[in-house]
């Protein structure tokens, strides 16, 4: 920084500024790569490796680095776990993004609501979050998906119905903080209305943190979609890496490859997660970084 | 402090639980299909007469109000309705199953918090050591784990390569005749590898929030003070530094709460624990829904007493707040 003047410095829009500090970032960045390759393997991997995740195509439980066809072996069925691995990140990925958004639309809508308006709306919201706070989430969403059967989407819904609490707080408490700024008056004083306020106005500026907060959200989102069809809940007919691991979980004496290379995929996927999300955070809190 | 703020919060979690009672309630109705088939379970057991006692049973004839009134007052009573597989009320099946729960998830939350407090202590003292590289490394592990691929893990290891815990089910048969101490130790030798799974992901995230809260507070004037008259560094640290440093970190465990259940949930699956995460996962496979329903409920109340307890310790931890209520 000592390379530029002050002004310099001054005139970079806060989006630039936070991407050139995430730039210097090497875990962060070591994240977005990470991140970027499982996408790109689960988007086009098929292309290159033929093959179908539910196809029997060999003997069961061969161990990986045996055969050349089959990399990381076959499961308690003789499936291909790499096909497995391959298609199984789709779902897995859609349904944490989808989640995540939903998340995130109940979160902002309702915490914004209650922090912009205050008094009885707030109350009210405040009440309905702490409710939805005191339902263990995995169980509710288990609930939520047996009742409206498995699908995507189902699932999807129920992880951001049980999710958005914690959006909703951090929503609330941006609002509450910036609508007493002077820019937020100014903008009452030019006769803004109240929509206007709340989402062109204040919104823009609550973003760094909710940004942060929304990439955490698609890491725990992710572990909550494997944590549903580990349990057998997800899609039948869609393979995904937690239904990889449930599959393969009364066999694990005999073969520990089936359920380890699955977990390592949605481990790599949720952990590169959370280093973008922490390189955002210092991206967007300088002052923090010296921590 | 005073009583009126702890019956407050006892009312207050009483109206929340109401809550969860309707949600219920709601969750049953607003369900796809007839309600009184929905309840039998759509196992295709359910005769014509079984459908019209639970018809009888839950005025599903009368107009939903009514309804509503009849489901409460049988919660009430403590007629969480019976459960149509293992053909037991509902009730019965949650006295079985919500001692071993309670067991593995208080240890596992009270594990976590030392361990975690402890670690991020260590690592506060020096903020750039090794020490603190680790918590940070370990805390981002910790959360992007899978909480039952850890237990699936440890699982082959204990069983196979280290075979030094148990790693299925909460009593040993060869046990069932032993002295009340051998049993006790037992379990909690069945304990060890289930509680230690599940705490590892919150135990991480502790570690990390008490370096982070206990950096800000060694920088205050209080602890300058307690160096200045020589106190000594652990005195420091763990009387003067830890007790305001530990407020967030009480506040923090207790809103983990409900998430340390769903993570029972999924451990007491992988290490067949008999607890009640077994058997909504069992309840839920064979739709068994009032007894899905009852460990929605129990498990709400369990959140909910969890969060009074956290209150009325951070009252305890903090003199300030004592005097309001």
């Amino acid at each position: 920084m000592s390379d530029r003047t002050a002004a310099q410095v001054r005139a970079e829009s806060p989006a630039r500024e936070a991407w050139r500090m995430f730039r210097r970032n090497i875990p962060a960045l070591a994240g977005l790569v990470i991140l970027s390759a499982i996408v790109l393997a689960t988007l086009y991997g098929s292309f290159f490796y033929s093959g179908d995740a539910f196809d029997i195509v060999w003997a069961p439980h061969e161990p990986p680095g045996v055969t050349a066809e089959f990399p990381l072996g076959t499961d308690y069925l003789g499936r291909d776990i790499v096909a497995g691995l391959l298609t199984g990140g789709g779902p897995t990925l859609a349904v944490g993004a989808a989640a995540a958004a939903i998340t995130m639309v109940i979160g902002i809508t309702l915490g914004a609501l209650a922090g912009f308006f205050g008094g009885w709306v707030d109350n009210l919201l405040m009440r309905i979050t702490e409710f939805f706070q005191v339902l263990p989430a995995l169980l509710f969403a288990m609930v939520l998906v047996t009742l409206f059967s498995p699908s995507l989407w189902t699932i999807a819904i129920a992880i951001g119905v049980v999710s958005w609490p914690q959006t909703a707080r951090l929503t609330r408490a941006e609002f509450l903080k910036i609508k007493e700024l002077e820019y937020v008056t100014a903008a009452r004083a030019i006769g803004a209305r109240n929509g206007r306020i709340m989402w062109q106005v204040i919104l823009p500026n609550a973003a760094p943190p909710l940004i942060v907060s929304a990439t955490l959200t698609v890491g725990v989102a992710i572990l909550f979609e494997a944590g549903l069809s580990f349990l057998g809940l997800g899609d039948p007919n869609v393979m995904s890496w937690g239904l990889m691991i449930g599959a393969n979980r009364e066999y694990i004496l005999d073969a520990w490859w089936p359920v380890t290379f699955p977990g390592l995929a949605i481990f790599f996927t949720v952990f590169s997660v959370s280093l973008i999300g922490d390189g955002l955070n210092d991206a967007f809190n300088p002052k923090l970084r010296s921590r | 402090m005073g009583s009126g703020f702890l019956l407050r919060r006892i009312g207050y979690g009483l109206l929340l639980m109401l809550g969860v009672v309707v949600l219920n309630f709601l969750l049953i109705r607003l369900a796809p299909g007839d309600p009184a088939v929905v309840i039998a379970g759509e196992m295709g057991g359910a005769t014509e007469e079984m459908l019209a006692s639970i018809r009888e049973e839950y005025g599903l004839n009368e107009p939903l109000l009514v309804q509503l009134g009849i489901y409460i007052g049988n919660v009430l009573r403590g007629d969480l309705g019976e459960s149509f597989f293992f053909n037991q009320p509902v009730a019965h099946l949650i006295a079985l199953r919500i001692g071993p729960t309670i067991l593995l998830v208080v240890t596992a939350q009270l594990l976590s918090i030392f361990l975690g407090v402890l670690l991020g202590v260590l690592a506060a003292r020096r903020p750039n050591g090794v020490m603190s590289a680790f918590v940070s490394v370990f805390a981002t592990i910790g959360y992007a784990v899978p909480v039952f691929w850890t237990g699936i893990m440890l699982i082959i290891l204990f069983a196979s390569v280290l075979p030094v815990f148990p790693v299925e089910g909460m009593t040993s048969v060869r046990l069932r005749d032993a002295a009340w101490y051998v049993q006790w130790l037992d379990v909690a030798h069945h304990l060890v590898l289930p509680a230690f799974t599940l705490a590892i992901i919150y135990l991480a995230q502790y570690a990390r929030l008490s370096r982070a809260s206990m950096l800000e507070v060694l920088g205050s004037d209080y602890i300058r003070t307690a160096r200045a008259k020589g106190a000594r560094e652990r005195t420091v640290l763990f009387r003067h530094a830890l007790r305001n440093a530990a407020l967030p970190i009480l506040t923090v465990a207790g809103l983990q709460f409900g998430n340390l259940i769903s993570g029972a949930l999924l451990v007491e699956t992988v290490f067949n624990w008999p607890g009640m995460g077994r058997l909504a996962f069992d309840s839920i496979l064979r739709r068994d829904y009032p007894t899905i329903m009852g460990v929605l409920f129990f498990a709400s109340a369990m959140v909910v007493i969890a969060n009074i307890l956290t209150d009325w310790s951070y009252r305890l931890a903090d003199p300030r707040l004592r005097g309001r209520t």
